[in-house]
């Protein structure tokens, strides 16, 4: 799998903005980002849902690493 | 993810905040002022001495309040991060004006939702403004604007805030003679202090745990129809409609409303530039407030910025009042509009492309290193 989205350190609506080209530009297939605040975390998981897009989140450390699939 | 969860968090959170602001204006605080992060930290400023308007001097227990609820709240799901280095100073700016915005159409976004429930119609006027200044920010994250990274910053920084917040709850218990408190006008109007400071900290840990915004509603909205944030809006709104209903407070027009005016194009443009200016900075006031809280620096400075725009917009004449808007205040609006519109295009794809730098960064902005 391709290098994950990094989404660290930028504030709300950004990492959502950087989820959301992505599955514009994938339409299907699985990628992965990774944010360092729950907030992000929960914004790109409510995105990903309500665009259809199965999500899948690891707690390392202080990160989350969203698997995100269609 | 416990989304189901999350969305009665959040309705939970709007309600319980919606009784809370029912409460303290029925305890003292000012109509339609049961919270208002606008009009508070404008108090508090004055309170300090940093703006003279001697109706306008308290140090709201509300804020110090929710700063440290949501600090503890952050401490208990470990979900505080010490964070800071994106466009601090820029962010100053941003706030300045969003509080001159603000203080244009009298209130923050919250406050405006409780004018709207106590049937105030200039803040529907305001509702509208401060969609479209979300709206035209929404088209400068569209084309890449970003403010840069934050990096992780010594734990030590996770503890300014919370503690300057205590640090004030101390100082307004101590009264010392230094700070000021109005006699009379909206800042004499204030419910006892442990209530306020109880509703503070119970709305910060709520705003916390739910990731209350009302600029983040709209914007969320816009972007992907997501209407998780628009609950919170959606549930103080009723919450205190209902309320003021059954009080026989509410009182439908557009005159005569309690610290208000009905200068319709200003109402507009001030909670449009509110909003234009939020989204930037990725929340409304209450967010950052939480944000700050949870560690990070970057909303620490929002914070500053908004609270040097109250003591600004009252030393110099900006700030609207029931009379109306002056001139100085149409004026700085104009101003914040263009400051803002610079900042935003300077900070975008398309003018780092042409060889601007921000943050550090070379590759351009945040939607440029995906695409």
């Amino acid at each position: 799998m391709a290098e994950p989205k990094d989404a660290r350190g930028l504030l709300c609506p950004e990492p959502l903005l950087i989820a959301k080209k992505e599955m514009e530009r994938l339409v299907r297939g699985t990628f992965q980002v990774l944010v360092d605040t729950a907030a992000a975390m929960e914004n790109i998981s409510r995105l990903a849902g309500s665009l259809k897009w199965e999500v899948s989140v690891e707690q390392q450390g202080d990160e989350f690493l969203l698997t995100l699939k269609r | 993810m416990v989304l189901l969860n999350k969305k009665a968090v959040i309705i939970l959170a709007g309600a319980v905040i919606g009784v809370t602001a029912l409460i303290l204006v029925r305890m003292g605080n000012p109509p339609n002022m049961g919270f208002c992060i606008a009009c508070f930290l404008r108090d508090l400023t004055g309170g300090l001495g940093l703006q003279r308007s001697d109706t306008l001097q308290y140090i709201r227990p509300e804020i110090p309040g929710l700063v440290l609820g949501a600090f503890l709240a952050s401490l208990f799901t470990r979900e505080y991060r010490p964070l800071g280095g994106s466009s601090p100073l820029i962010r100053f700016v941003l706030a300045f004006f969003t509080m001159t915005g603000m203080l244009v159409f009298l209130g923050c976004p919250l406050r405006m939702l409780l004018r709207m429930a106590g049937g105030d119609l200039n803040a529907l006027v305001g509702l509208f403004g401060l969609v479209a200044g979300v709206v035209l920010g929404i088209a400068f994250l569209r084309k890449g604007f970003s403010l840069g990274r934050a990096t992780v910053l010594n734990r030590s920084n996770l503890y300014i805030f919370p503690a300057a917040a205590a640090a004030l709850m101390v100082l307004l218990l101590a009264r010392p003679a230094y700070f000021f408190f109005s006699q009379q006008g909206p800042a004499s109007l204030h419910a006892p202090v442990y209530v306020s400071l109880a509703a503070g900290v119970l709305a910060g840990i709520l705003a916390q745990r739910s990731r209350l915004c009302f600029v983040g509603g709209i914007r969320d909205f816009i972007i992907f129809r997501d209407l998780y944030l628009l609950y919170g809006f959606a549930a103080i709104f009723l919450t205190v409609l209902a309320g003021n209903l059954i009080l026989g407070n509410f009182k439908i027009g557009f005159t005569g409303q309690p610290i208000a005016h009905s200068d319709g194009l200003w109402n507009f443009l001030g909670m449009a530039l509110a909003g234009y200016g939020s989204v930037f900075l990725g929340g409304c006031p209450l967010r950052q407030l939480v944000s700050a809280a949870e560690g990070n620096t970057d909303s620490a400075v929002t914070v500053l910025g908004l609270a040097a725009g109250a003591a600004f917009a009252h030393n110099f004449g900006i700030a609207a009042s029931a009379k109306g808007v002056p001139a100085e205040g149409k004026a700085a609006v104009l101003v914040g509009f263009a400051v803002i519109f610079l900042i935003a295009l300077l900070n975008c794809k398309l003018a780092l492309k042409k060889g601007v730098q921000a943050g550090g960064r070379t590759e351009g902005c945040a939607g440029s290193s995906v695409s």
